[in-house]
């Protein structure tokens, strides 16, 4: 178990070093961060100094090694924009872009799985035709009109919702949530719909197309020749053996949900991290965008590693698979 | 006499298809008495594995059945309820599938997979069910049992998993099994060795057994009678050691022809030319007569019921007392 884990943040590695590079390169080549810095006027004293200050007269690697470095430790610099700390500014928005994603993510998984269990198993009801048509919707309307349209519903016309923002807020020092609060919650429902339908309708299609396939297969005609009750068959054999494709398309998903928060965050007027990103790319906020894209490279690594583990402890195949391995047969 | 623990009457089973209804039994009638094996044979298409589905109420849809009846121990079941049949299945009548890589659940432990069965059906606890877990592998000839219980099924062989698939369908000591080719797919050393397992089982357990295979070796080590299959239908039905030697239906002595001869000649007549129909173009009168070699004008109108042969019953005009002319041509030729 522990020789896993440690394989596969050894796999990851690589990943994270090619982001980093991306991110350097977009810091030390795009824009000119010291006439950024310097505004209009200044000697060429000024500069030099700044320059030197910055580290720009180091050669490539040395200043890669420090961004890393620098990285590591959370430290982006100062934003061009707002002359704050990047680590600040984003420790400031993550709650509300992770209680989005975590909200989102969660509608998706647990309307998403059932409807997909449900359609999978009575193919022709006419409520698995409804669902059906209904993720149609899902897939296929952009998200920024599925925002638009929910606000127009929900908030324009009924009235029930509010349309920006994220309500009141109770913060716990290096948090703050929205959960505590009814108008947070309120706040936290038209996003989380409009951000999680699209991997709502993904998953139950995906659950959906994996039920049938596992249920066409030997061991559940097997499993009901020995008697066993449908529950059992049906949530036990048949569901268990369609949760390793579900665990893997559900985790790049989240992976998404947090990464393409973007959209939904700019059309709910969301103050989470997906907004910064593109107020800072509006004001070519190098250190800002540089920071955000490591951060979602994070996530993305982070949750692959949580798939394998998932799988490892779903798949007793892929168990022995890696004992073998590493037993050297 | 002891009444048949199976009797399948007039069983006929349709799929209705987009280019029409497909017959895929016809009028099969036989009976299985308690501990007895009958061996069913036949071609690949012949019906086999969907007169095993019928008999266990797993028929796919759409296949239904569409006349007929299925008793076991006198008690009607192809009209029970869905959850009835299940109380059923696995409990009176068990089944083993074909290909042992592909019947266990490659997620569950062997020994959950026993417990759930040996839960289900016989209202035992978990400890209870776990030592006769381990109880039934050993019966099987599992090595290290006690250990293996707690295994995965890749961590077994074919013929091992075929074991552990046996045990599956005896643990919950049905009367009846129904085996759809069970050695098939493993590997030929071992077929032997399954075939005995289960055949020793069955006799201890005093558990009857439809057993269906394209194996005469097997037939002949295991059965007690055959039937015959062909399109869907019975061809012909009797003990196994009269169809084997003395095959009265042309489609039969074909069958026992294209095989080695067991322990005594049988005389070797040329493989049966042409293939079986298919079930959208099955001819009219008896369904070999475009093959037989020995067909004449009332084959090819007349549907041969299972006739009296002596021995054994065969569905062919040739045994027909008002077609006694052709028989004895016929015979000359057997
Ligand atoms: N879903 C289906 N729809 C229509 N016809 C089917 C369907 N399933 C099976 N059949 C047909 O029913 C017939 C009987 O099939 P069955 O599987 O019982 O044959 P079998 O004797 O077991 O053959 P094998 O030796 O290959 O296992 C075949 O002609 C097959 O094509
Ligand atoms: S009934 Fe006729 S065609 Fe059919 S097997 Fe007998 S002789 Fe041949
Ligand atoms: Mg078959």
């Amino acid at each position: 178990m522990f020789a896993f884990i440690i394989s596969r943040i050894l796999q990851a590695l690589p990943v994270m070093l090619v982001v980093a590079l991306i991110s350097f390169a977009m810091f030390a080549y795009v824009g000119d961060p010291v006439s950024i810095m310097l505004g209009q006027d200044y000697t060429e004293a000024q500069r030099a100094a700044l320059v030197a200050e910055l580290g720009l007269d180091q050669p490539f690697f040395v200043q890669f090694a420090r961004f890393v470095g620098n990285a590591l430790q959370g430290e982006f610099g100062l934003s061009y924009r707002l002359s704050r700390p990047v680590a600040q500014l984003i420790a400031e928005r993550a709650p509300a872009t992770l209680e989005l994603a975590f909200c989102a993510a969660a509608l998706a998984l647990l309307v998403g799985v059932p409807m997909g269990v449900y359609t999978g198993l009575y193919r022709n009801a006419w409520l698995s035709r409804f669902f059906l048509t209904f993720s149609l919707i899902g897939v296929s309307l952009p998200t920024f009109l599925i925002g638009i349209l929910l606000i127009l519903v929900f908030s324009v016309w009924l009235g029930w919702l509010p349309s920006f923002g994220r309500g009141d807020v109770v913060d716990l020092g290096w948090w703050s949530t929205g959960l505590l609060t009814w108008s947070g919650i309120k706040a936290l429902i038209l996003p989380s719909i409009t951000l999680g339908l699209f991997q709502l309708t993904l998953i139950m299609r995906l659950v959906r197309a994996e039920m049938l396939e596992v249920l066409r297969t030997d061991y559940i005609k097997f499993a009901r020749a020995r008697g066993l009750p449908n529950r059992a068959v049906h949530f036990g054999h048949a569901l268990k053996n369609t949760l390793v494709p579900v665990i893997t398309i559900a985790g790049l998903q989240l992976g998404g949900i947090i990464a393409f928060a973007i959209v939904t965050e700019t059309v709910f007027q969301w103050p989470g991290m997906g907004l910064l990103f593109i107020q800072s790319v509006g004001a070519a906020d190098i250190p800002v965008m540089a920071a955000y894209l490591l951060l979602i490279a994070l996530v993305f690594v982070t949750i692959n590693l949580i798939v394998d583990l998932l799988y490892y402890a779903v798949d007793p195949r892929i168990r022995s698979g890696f004992g073998a391995a590493r037993g050297g047969h | 006499m002891m009444p048949a623990l199976l009797e399948v009457e007039d069983l006929r089973v349709e799929f209705p298809t987009r280019r029409g209804l497909l017959t895929a039994l016809d009028g099969i009638s036989f009976a299985i008495d308690p501990g007895e094996v009958l061996g069913v044979v036949g071609e690949s298409g012949a019906g086999k594995s969907m007169t095993g589905a019928a008999i266990i109420g797993l028929l796919e849809p759409p296949g239904r059945i569409a006349a007929g009846q299925v008793r076991l121990a006198g008690r009607r079941i192809d009209t029970l309820p869905y959850e009835e049949m299940r109380k059923i299945r696995g409990r009176e009548i068990g089944a083993i599938f074909q290909d042992p890589l592909t019947t266990l659940n490659p997620l569950y432990r062997i020994g959950d997979q026993l417990i759930e069965t040996m839960q289900t059906h016989l209202g035992v606890n978990a400890a209870e069910a776990r030592r006769r877990a381990i109880e039934w592998l050993e019966l099987v000839g599992i090595p290290a049992a006690a250990q293996r219980v707690d295994s995965y099924p890749h961590e077994f062989s074919g013929g091992m998993r075929q074991r552990v698939v046996i045990a599956l369908a005896l643990c919950a000591e049905p009367k009846l099994i129904v085996a759809d080719e069970p050695t098939t797919a493993l590997d030929v050393s071992i077929q032997a060795q399954v075939i005995t397992l289960l055949k020793r089982l069955a006799r201890e357990k005093g558990t009857a057994m439809m057993l269906v295979t394209h194996d005469m070796g097997v037939i002949a080590e295991a059965a007690d009678r055959v039937a015959v299959m062909y399109a869907g239908r019975i061809a012909e039905i009797g003990p196994v050691r009269e169809v084997v030697r003395h095959p009265k239906h042309p489609y039969s002595v074909g069958l026992m022809a294209s095989i080695p001869p067991l322990d005594r000649r049988v005389e070797r007549l040329a493989q049966i030319e042409g293939a079986m129909p298919r079930l959208s173009a099955i001819p009219p009168g008896c369904p070999f007569n475009p093959r037989c070699p020995y067909a004449f004008g009332r084959c090819r109108t007349e549907r041969p019921e299972l006739l009296e042969t002596g021995a054994t019953r065969a569905a062919c005009w040739l045994y027909d007392a008002a077609s006694e002319r052709h028989v004895a041509g016929a015979r000359a030729h057997g």
